[in-house]
């Protein structure tokens, strides 16, 4: 465990006190104090949708505050742009990174910067000398001249770090910087971080992976609902009271249960294998089987393989192996509107990219899918079609005008509903849901687990993916954890959180129960 | 409940609903003022002799940008069509003249359906490489079309060594004679080739709008990878509209050959680029995903009747070209701010509903 921090050691580099963020609709961060502490690492932890992105947005000057403010070094500050931000010495490392793969690693450490001679050409010379620098300073033999897009992805991640330093950041910020990681590369970036944490810059850390989190912070953080629910130096710190701060003691109003029996098996998938670029697997031997008017929630944190598998399942990886069976025949179609024709169907994670035609209407985009239900040869019935759209917008509850209006008109809430009523009119029995709740409203995401309920009632199989903890908790009749694109744990509804926690954190595959038990004896 | 709603909201809205219509209209307004403008200042513009004609240099236009409007829809483009064009009516000459020698000191002739058959499947062959090329072997659909044009180009003028292929009045003996009559021929008071266009152009509405094809070439256009998760076989889709369009330069390259009675290498060229003009005068979106048959015709006669009017009127070409290009711009200038207008007017009907 990390040593006890001594509290004169790391002055508070910036405070904030007191900050809302408001947004249309929603209240994102709720009277919140939060503190840096120079050459410590702070962690910050919570679920998805608890504030933690927002916060580090305002301290970056990506969104301004409703109420409250920033001090940096004791100065009142204000933030309007990055730009703002950085000149006093804010970096931060965005989880997805954003990077020019065919551009190289000086031009990219240096982008928007870049160093003129005479203010007018740039001063390769210097770039590169600079480059070449930072990387030393962060031990990396990464050469300045290669292109970015050779680099590993973790090599890629220390160039992002190594772009924020070089604009002199004293904070750095770093968003789940380890969710795209192998272990070896991990051990690097803790490294780093030692490092820069002995020269006195200030750190902050989110992540979901909560043994990691123990493991390398000082002082801890945690958000739900957009409020501090504990804040203190990381000694004494464990899993469950972690997770006792994220999730609180009660349980949010999920749709009660409706009690039925479940039926036969009505999907198997069998040693389903997908290879990683680069060696490794992304989907590595999975197994599993979902029985009629069951919910099975697959939890496991990004990069799992979770999506992948839904992918594979569904026909976007021709390199995947692997068989799959519904109510026990084999399902070898190997385009999509095959596996739709056999009863399977997909509401993908992400709604603009893959959902949904945003060019079309609601109408055009719910029967996409089932268009041979209204045609007869080639002829396409405009009147069954409309008729069967309207039935299935009232049916999902979707607030439309009129089922002829684009769908970028909507909520996202109810283009997810247009969504699921896509998935729901191809007439499936297992409906595979990729993060369904995610980036909708409260009253929405209740109205989707009500439906998710009705459908297992009426005998559909559902096989849904999702990073919310408490979502999988109380939605599931099972849950099978992934992590690192294995099958890392299966519970029953009743499961603890911790437990299924524990099981989803990476490197522990092979023993998910192991963890607990070392934190509980130290 | 919604009644209610839907009359205050129409109230407030009403100016900009007359707006919306008239953008939404605008290449019909483009129409009647170019219409408008010929008839007052070109003498004999509206007679029926002059109309005729310029349907019938409007309907080889039209036939390449009905092709066209698909393959913008699904997102991509086709720079081949002229090209094809000159090919296929270097085929049709050949066929016309010489028939298939097959070297045995005698040869297979064809009689007037057997050519335009050979032909048209030329044409739509052509549109398969394009689409295997583009589906199979990702090339981009830019670059797979401008390398089919050269080819194509290439290909026509191998065909005669760049010679013209002259008097293709056809042959009674082989049932041929009847070839100049397609480009022609009159029916009912009509050119043949204007009734073959009024076929296409109804066939290609209709599956447009009211078949499965249709709509997932939309769909395609609109979203490509949410359409394919959603079932729709997206390479099927594509193989589809470039076949459908070289099948469109194969009845054109049909058309001018008998036209002309002659067929030359250099036919077609610059075709692509007019036919490219009408789809988007007719507000086919070159994003993809958005577009009308129906458009397409009008942008099609808009362009025809400006160019023809402008000759009449004796302007010089120089100056058309400069006139046509201006249109083209306007027309999308005009198309953006009518999407703006539009996504608003919808946008304002959803919270006058959620109310």
């Amino acid at each position: 465990m990390t040593p006890a921090p001594n509290e004169e050691a790391h002055p508070v580099g910036l405070t904030i006190r007191g900050a809302s963020k408001v947004y249309p609709g929603t209240v994102a961060l709720k009277n919140v104090d939060f503190d840096i502490r120079m050459g410590a690492v702070n962690v910050l932890v919570g679920e998805n949708g608890a504030g933690k992105s927002t916060l580090m947005k305002v301290i970056a000057g990506v969104e301004p505050l409703t109420e409250g403010e920033i001090t940096v070094a004791g100065r009142p500050v204000v933030f309007r742009t990055k730009d703002d931000a950085a000149a006093n010495g804010i970096g931060i490392v965005f989880q997805e990174l954003n990077l020019f793969p065919e551009m190289s690693v000086s031009e990219n450490v240096f982008m928007a910067r870049e160093p003129l001679r005479f203010g007018i050409d740039i001063d390769r010379e210097s770039v590169e000398e600079r480059t070449r620098l930072l990387m030393h300073r962060l031990e990396q033999d990464i050469d300045p001249n290669t292109t970015l897009g050779h680099l590993r992805i973790g090599q890629q991640q220390i160039v992002e770090i190594a772009k924020a330093l070089a604009q002199d950041a004293k904070i750095l910020i770093l968003d789940e910087p380890t969710s795209a990681l192998s272990a070896t590369e991990v051990e690097v970036l803790f490294r780093i971080i030692d490092e820069l944490k002995v020269q006195g810059v200030g750190i902050v850390y989110i992540s979901h992976r909560l043994d990691e989190l123990i493991r390398i912070g000082d002082y801890i953080t945690v958000l739900r609902d957009g409020e501090i629910t504990g804040s203190r130096p990381m000694q004494g710190v464990d899993i469950p009271w972690i997770v006792q701060a994220m999730i609180g003691g009660e349980s949010k109003d999920f749709s009660q249960s409706l009690s039925h029996e479940f039926g036969a098996e009505v999907f198997r998938a069998e040693d389903i294998t997908l290879p990683k670029l680069g060696g490794g697997f992304m989907v590595d031997h999975m197994s599993l089987s979902v029985r009629a008017g069951e919910i099975l929630g697959l939890y496991g944190l990004m990069g799992a393989g979770r999506s992948e598998f839904l992918e594979c399942i569904m026909a976007q990886h021709p390199e995947a192996s692997g068989r799959f069976f519904v109510e026990g025949e084999e399902m070898r179609e190997k385009h999509v509107a095959g596996r739709i024709a056999r009863g399977i169907a997909l509401v993908p994670e992400d709604r603009k990219r893959d959902g949904l035609v945003q060019i079309m209407s609601v109408r055009e985009n719910i029967t996409l899918s089932s268009l041979a239900q209204f045609t007869t040869i080639f002829h396409l019935s405009l009147r069954k079609e409309a008729a069967r759209a309207l039935e299935f917008i009232k049916r999902m509850t979707v607030k439309v005008a009129s089922p002829d209006n684009p769908i970028s008109s909507l909520s996202g809430g109810n283009q997810q509903k247009v969504v699921i009523g896509k998935a729901l009119m191809t007439g499936p029995k297992l409906l595979l849901m990729d993060e369904p709740s995610r980036g909708i409203d409260i009253g929405a995401k209740a109205e989707i687990y009500h439906k998710m309920r009705t459908l297992a009632a009426e005998g559909i199989g559902i096989l849904f993916v999702t990073s919310d903890l408490e979502e999988v908790l109380a939605l599931s009749d099972r849950i099978i954890v992934m992590a690192d694109g294995r099958i890392s744990g299966e519970f029953d509804s009743g499961a603890k959180a911790a437990d299924v926690i524990a099981a989803a954190s990476p490197g522990k595959t092979r023993n998910p129960g192991n963890i607990m038990n070392k934190e509980a004896v130290s | 409940m919604t009644s209610t709603h839907e009359s205050t909201g129409a109230k407030s809205g009403s100016g900009r609903n007359w707006l919306l219509l008239l953008l939404k209209a605008r290449t019909f307004v483009a129409l009647l003022l170019v219409l408008a403008f010929f008839s007052v200042m070109a003498p004999n513009f509206l007679s029926t002799a002059n109309a005729i004609l310029v349907s019938k240099h409007v309907a080889i236009n039209a036939f390449l940008a009905i092709g066209m409007t698909f393959v913008i829809i699904t997102g991509g483009i086709d720079l081949s069509v002229g090209s094809v064009v000159g090919l296929t009516s270097m085929v049709a000459g050949w066929l016309v003249l010489n028939g298939i020698d097959v070297g045995l000191g005698w040869s297979i002739q064809f009689n007037t359906l057997e050519i335009v058959l050979i032909v048209c499947l030329v044409g739509v062959f052509v549109g398969w490489i394009n689409g295997i090329l583009i589906t199979r072997l990702n090339v981009a659909p830019f670059i797979a079309t401008l390398g089919m044009l050269y080819v194509a180009r290439g290909a026509a003028l191998l065909f005669s060594g760049g010679r013209t292929f002259p008097n293709l009045n056809g042959n009674a003996e082989y049932g041929s004679d009847s070839f100049p009559l397609i480009g022609t021929g009159n029916f009912l008071g009509l050119p043949v080739m204007i009734w073959i266009l009024i076929a296409v152009a109804l066939g290609a509405a209709y599956i447009a709008g009211r078949t499965p094809l249709g709509r997932q070439i939309y769909a395609t256009g609109g979203n490509e990878r949410g359409a394919a998760l959603s079932g729709v076989r997206v390479r099927r889709v594509k193989m589809f509209v470039y076949m459908f369009v070289g099948l469109m330069a194969a009845i054109v390259g049909l058309i001018i050959a008998s036209q002309l009675r002659a067929a030359h290498p250099a036919t077609g060229e610059f075709f692509e680029l007019n036919a490219i003009a009408a789809a988007v005068l007719g507000g086919t979106s070159m994003s993809g995903g958005r577009g009308r048959i129906g458009g397409t015709i009008i942008g099609a006669f808009v362009i025809g009747i400006l160019s023809d009017g402008l000759v009449m009127m004796g302007v010089s070409s120089f100056w058309q070209m400069v006139v046509k290009g201006l249109v083209i711009i306007a027309a999308v200038v005009i198309d953006q701010a009518q999407s703006r207008l539009q996504a608003r007017v919808a946008l304002a009907q959803e919270v006058a509903q959620s109310r």
